[in-house]
């Protein structure tokens, strides 16, 4: 299944530049994420795709008779693993492109040890995802969509009344994580009249927002905490009780980074018996389940990891990846590579 | 101050209708079983009206209240007050501006991202189990979007400071091009709607801007564009705007006010390019008691003779 990007693929003028040399060179795809679905036929035109995922062959097998050339895999990240083990199997592989922001899923240390160059998509989702999590505060503060729904469901006549919700000017926003995202949705929150505080790995000694050095700290200073931040061992479970504690009965939990960021069983806790005001959730610990007792909730937002999802996005997302293995194939620089010296 | 009659027209605050109560003597006109008879018996000891954006002091109800000093309302938008004969008789009126400029400007950038990202769609999506069987779709991009404002008042103005975050090129339509801004001009709403993805109703509602978005400005405006109005129902030809979503003329809608609140176009409830509010733009528990406190504290200037805190007439 694939999704149409309407009046986008007509901006792509057939394959750009050829490649040089006169085959299409290889390129795998172990297993198809939705960038590669929606722009398949520009990867085709372009590459001699290997699809392992069509292969009824088992991977190993498929990869030692096809893949051992293949210099280049284009991955996806919610599923595939770019382990040591896999790069074992592919001697002749120099650049694996990922088709996101996140890097997670890659052994970067065993990229570096065989010297073979990551690239993911640079900058292209924050964007949308700091405009995501603007529409996520105004919403669970506004209560919009609990008051599309009151008005469909044909309630406006009946109950006059619905409940007021909070105005925006004036909070404390606390932000987690002042990188890409962070910052957008800083800039974007200054405008509301928000007051934007943060806690980062390392103060960024150019943003204009107070410093918080722990989560717990920019809890006890936020009327509405928000979660920019990756996904690392240090970052699982940052948020949590103490966190809760500290946010309070009148605080507001928005979740735009990742779901395991947060123990979610304790904030379900705490909405449902409201040592919480609110939360406005985009990411879960295991998606796409999401706890049922937040069905019920009128004072939640629950999305369905959405926050970076547009068609512009996708679009740009494609002509970073392209631009990437045009560079390789062509022997010029990458134009989102990803260090893998850490 | 409690001799004092004030007739307040409809609901629309609890602690309004208290004070009013605590310090006046208050009449709810909602409550009277035959208004007519109400008035007839009541009518000399009303020295003042207060009312809202469902309710207000028309002609026929100024004309039957000979002791009406003065109309507090609670909105910003006087177009439910009769205001020519407010001047004719010597009737002061006021109203709520300033307070809730914010929170009707933040609704109208919700709206735009709720509408153009499928908020309320994807939160119906997940609540209803539907993400356990497949994801929901792209949606459209907000920043960089063109924002096209018919109305560069207070709120307008909000509006535009806000988009101007998102990178969103601004540009308005107003009876006269405004010396102090740098936003672009346009000297029809047609022209400004031709030239935005984005279309928001921010003017004030006159018997001139009554369906101010008629079908020319729906077909300028386009397939791909959104109409957001937080102005009032009857800035909108409501039946143009319902074909033109309804047949996907229209890109989109994100909407605040109808033109015969509380109905809402049934035709609009199976669209999932639509978002539909009931006239919450100022509903915050923050604003309404500042606007509950405007009333009151004009009122309070008015009968102590002193200066009104914000006259209108």
């Amino acid at each position: 299944m694939g999704q149409e990007i309407n009046g986008f693929h007509h901006l792509l003028n057939g394959d750009g530049p050829p490649l040089p040399g006169g085959d299409r060179p290889d390129l795998l795809v172990l297993r198809p994420g939705l960038l590669f679905k929606v722009f398949e036929q520009e990867f085709l035109a372009k590459f001699n795709v290997l699809k392992a995922f069509e292969s009824p062959l088992p991977l190993d097998k498929y990869l030692r008779d096809h893949a051992q050339s293949a210099r280049a895999i284009l991955c996806e990240a919610i599923v595939t693993r770019i382990t040591a083990d896999l790069l074992l199997q592919l001697p002749a592989l120099e650049l694996v492109v990922a088709d996101g922001t996140g890097v997670n899923h890659i052994d970067l240390a065993e990229c570096h040890r065989r010297g073979i160059s990551v690239t993911n998509t640079g900058d292209i989702f924050s964007e949308d995802t700091a405009d995501y999590g603007v529409g996520l505060l105004i919403d669970v503060m506004r209560r919009i969509s609990r008051a599309d729904a009151f008005v469909r469901r044909g309630s406006w006549p009946v109950t006059a009344e619905f409940p007021l919700g909070r105005k925006v000017r004036g909070k404390r926003v606390g932000i987690v994580g002042l990188g890409n995202i962070g910052t957008k949705l800083a800039r974007r929150l200054e405008a509301f009249g928000c007051k934007v505080s943060y806690n980062s790995r390392t103060k960024k000694q150019s943003a204009p927002y107070d410093f918080h050095p722990t989560v717990v700290d920019l809890a006890s200073q936020s009327d509405i905490l928000i979660i920019c931040c990756s996904l690392t061992e240090k970052t699982r479970h940052i948020i949590n009780e103490e966190v809760l504690n500290a946010l309070g009965k009148k605080g507001i939990l928005i979740n735009i980074g990742r779901g395991p960021i947060v123990d979610e069983k304790t904030l379900v806790k705490y909405l449902v018996d409201g040592k919480i005001a609110g939360a406005a959730m985009d990411v879960y610990e295991n998606e796409p389940r999401v706890p049922s007792e937040l069905f019920g909730l009128d004072n939640v937002v629950l999305s369905p990891h959405r926050g970076a999802f547009t068609e512009e996005a996708f679009f740009d997302a494609f002509k970073i990846v392209m631009g990437n293995l045009d560079a390789f194939f062509s022997n010029t620089s990458l134009l989102t590579p990803v260090s893998t010296n850490e | 101050m409690d001799a004092i009659g004030v007739l307040m027209l409809c609901p629309m605050n609890n602690y309004l209708e208290q004070e009013l109560d605590k310090r006046f003597n208050l009449f709810r006109y909602w409550t009277q079983p035959n208004q007519t008879e109400f008035l007839a018996q009541h009518a000399d000891s009303i020295r003042a009206v207060v009312g809202n954006s469902t309710a207000g002091a028309s002609a026929d109800l100024i004309d039957a209240l000979p002791k009406l000093e003065i109309v507090s309302n609670f909105s910003v938008g006087l177009d439910k007050i009769d205001l020519t004969r407010c001047k004719e008789k010597g009737v002061r009126v006021t109203n709520t501006p300033d307070v809730l400029t914010d929170d009707v400007a933040d609704l109208a950038i919700g709206l735009m991202l709720a509408v153009l990202r499928r908020i309320c769609q994807c939160d119906k999506y997940v609540r209803s189990g539907a993400w356990k069987l497949g994801d929901f779709r792209l949606t459209t991009k907000f920043s960089g979007k063109r924002v096209g404002i018919i109305g560069l008042g207070r709120i307008g103005l909000a509006v535009a400071e806000r988009a101007e975050a998102f990178d969103c090129p601004v540009s308005y339509y107003s009876r006269s091009k405004k010396a102090d801004t740098n936003y672009t001009y346009y000297g029809s709403v047609a022209e400004l709607a031709s030239n935005s993805d984005v279309l928001v109703v921010a003017c004030a509602l006159t018997p001139e801007t009554t369906h101010v978005v008629n079908r020319e400005v729906l077909d300028a405006l386009g397939p791909k564009g959104v109409l957001i109005n937080i102005g009032r129902g009857p800035h909108v030809d409501e039946a143009e705007l319902v074909s033109a979503l309804v047949e996907g003329r229209l890109g989109g809608a994100g909407l605040d006010v109808f033109e015969k609140e509380p109905q809402v176009p049934e035709e609009l409830f199976g669209l999932e390019n639509v978002v539909l509010l009931p006239h919450v733009a100022s509903g915050t528990e923050e604003t309404r008691i500042a606007m509950a406190d405007l009333v009151l504290g004009n009122l309070e200037a008015h009968f102590s003779s002193k200066a009104l805190l914000t006259p209108v007439v």
